[in-house]
């Protein structure tokens, strides 16, 4: 039995939950002081010039 | 539980609470304040804030014990809460949500919907199906909390009830979101403790990890056989595939809360309160241990408590809450039960405290959100009174307090039981409704209002009809089908009677927006 567990899904699951923790601890470790704000402005600047379209208007 | 003991410690906690509401009021300057606490939060609070609102005293308690009941399977939900309710909503819907709110500056979810689209009417119908449908969670959520506070203090529920309330809506009413999220940063930190202390007390207690593992596993063949012939396999075990209890474990607990998390009207807001994409990293950390913190412990302490009584009483937990009146176990009552039992002294009153935060941190998230949708999102946009920050900061307040008399007289007025299904119904109900129309809203540029209109209101007609009609735990409770086709389901007596709707009217809503953006009339190129 897997970690005394009766079942492959459960265990799975389980194995999930705290690798799936860690995974988030990491990202944002890793990511801790990254910059993403131009990319994700660059991404939706279409919406920038329809906002500045719409105060001229 | 000593009483003197535990109304001193909840009076000091309380003392804290309002204090930190009072700090968030004297912070509060203008309506970005009050509203999206001026968009300017440290990633420890906006992390904390979104998981303490996220996890409620039904999260520990109710699924808690339905743990007890349908085992580790529910391990599944925790995995969905962390990767899509913490990674998947800061990192994918997170960033944008909060770029995209700063552009159009908005600071509620209706509002950014409304402005994303160019619609003060799609604004108007968010609001109202907010304020229509969150009263129903945020009374389920206080029903749990006053059940709570009735049994620790032997106090009349109607009190406890109103009591819970006021102190929650006095410091939202005057502190707006940065009261909240000092509150909630504050009371998540008594949630991980609390839980921190469970987790290691059962584990130590049965044997250790894999030995408490072992011993649950044993005892698959105590498992009651109303629950074995409706698929049950053991509570260390997945329910057999396509019964009945797989279908009600796999769509309505693990697809309708886990994916329906993202779409909360009152979760989408704290992205739009820190400063940057960077700090929305850093929460992810943070988020992504506090709900392994609640969710995993809570579905491991629940099944677990089925191997603690057995060998300590010789029966399982759904045996130690039978009601016979009911004539059915009352499994909202596993968890207390276990912490009576089980737990040392000093942890009763460690576990009143948490869970106290855990409904309050909830209930002020759900009554700021009430109250800006009505105010704000519905009656600042009729009554076209707009531009000026007092106007909305008291119409929110005016909101806020219409909020909390709905949530406290359906308190009052709701049968029991209630809490599980309400929460399953505002879950469902904003995922059908909000979430194809806010992927739509952040990733897509040629999504126009009519698509978002004819996602939202197609999703809305078949969950509905789901609910009324097919699916039977939450149909035969509300009596239309009864009343038009003289049965309780129209699926009765098949396995489509326990799916949830959100498995059937979330695909139609997303398809609907799929179909309704392909199949534009493009404009004619010159």
């Amino acid at each position: 039995m897997l970690l005394g567990l009766g079942d492959f899904w459960v265990f799975l699951a389980y194995i999930l939950c705290i690798v799936s923790m860690l995974f988030c601890v990491c990202y944002a470790s890793l990511r801790w002081n990254t910059q993403e704000e131009d990319a994700i402005t660059d991404d939706v600047s279409w919406l920038i010039e329809e906002a500045e379209l719409e105060k001229t208007i | 539980m000593n009483i003197n003991t535990a109304v001193i410690v909840s009076l000091i906690y309380f003392g804290i609470t309002l204090y930190l509401g009072w700090l968030g009021y004297s912070k509060t300057k203008n309506a970005a304040d009050y509203l999206v606490a001026g968009r300017k939060m440290h990633p420890f609070l906006m992390a904390m804030a979104y998981g303490s609102t996220f996890i409620s005293t039904s999260a520990i308690v109710g699924f808690g014990g339905a743990a007890g009941m349908f085992g580790m399977g529910l391990l599944w939900l925790s995995f969905l809460n962390i990767i899509v309710g913490i990674y998947i909503a800061f990192a994918v819907f997170g960033k944008r949500t909060r770029t995209i709110g700063r552009i159009l500056d908005a600071h509620t979810f209706p509002e950014l919907m409304g402005k994303r689209f160019k619609s003060k009417t799609i604004q108007c119908i968010c609001g109202l199906i907010i304020f229509l449908s969150m009263p129903l969670y945020s009374a389920a959520v206080m029903i749990g909390g006053a059940r709570f506070l009735e049994q620790a203090f032997q106090m009349n529920y109607n009190a406890a009830l109103f009591i819970f309330a006021f102190v929650v809506v006095f410091y939202v009413f005057f502190g707006g979101l940065k009261g909240i999220m000092y509150t909630d940063a504050f009371q998540g930190s008594i949630m991980l403790i609390g839980m921190a202390a469970l987790l290691i007390l059962t584990y130590n207690k049965l044997g250790g990890i894999i030995g408490a593992h072992e011993l649950l596993t044993s005892m698959a063949d105590k498992v009651p056989q109303k629950l074995i012939d409706i698929g049950h396999l053991g509570w260390t075990m997945m329910p057999k595939f396509g019964s009945e209890i797989w279908w009600v474990l796999v769509s309505t607990i693990v697809l309708g809360v886990g994916i329906g998390v993202l779409a909360q009207p009152q979760l989408v807001v704290r992205y739009m309160t820190v400063s940057s994409a960077r700090e929305l990293n850093r929460a992810i950390g943070i988020g992504g241990f506090f709900i392994f913190m609640m969710t995993t412990v809570a579905f491991i302490v629940g099944s677990l408590t089925n191997a603690y009584f057995y060998s300590t009483q010789g029966k399982t937990a759904i045996a130690m809450v039978f009601d016979q009146v009911a004539g059915k176990p009352n499994i909202d009552k596993i968890i207390p039960l276990y912490i009576s039992s089980a737990m040392p002294h000093w942890f009763t009153y460690l576990f009143l405290l948490t869970l106290l935060a855990a409904g309050m941190s909830t209930l002020s998230g759900q009554f700021h959100a009430i109250g800006t949708s009505i105010g704000r999102d519905v009656f600042q946009q009729i009554f076209k009174k707009t531009g000026h920050d007092r106007h909305s900061v008291i119409i929110t307040r005016i909101g806020i307090l219409i909020a909390f008399i709905v949530t406290v007289i359906l308190g009052y007025k709701l049968p029991g039981s209630i809490i599980a299904i309400a929460t399953a119904i505002f879950f469902g109900l904003c995922a059908v409704c909000f979430l194809p129309m806010y992927i739509g809203a952040l990733y897509s540029k040629t999504m126009t209002k009519v698509d978002a209109m004819a996602s939202m209101f197609g999703g809305l007609l078949v969950w509905l009809f789901w609910i009324l009609f097919v699916e039977m735990k939450k149909s035969s409770v509300l009596g239309v089908c009864q009343l038009v086709f003289e049965k309780p389901s129209l699926a009765v007596g098949s396995v489509v009677a326990s799916i949830d709707p959100i498995v059937i009217a979330l695909p139609v809503s997303l398809a609907i927006m799929l179909i309704s953006i392909a199949f534009k009339k493009k404009p004619a190129s010159c």
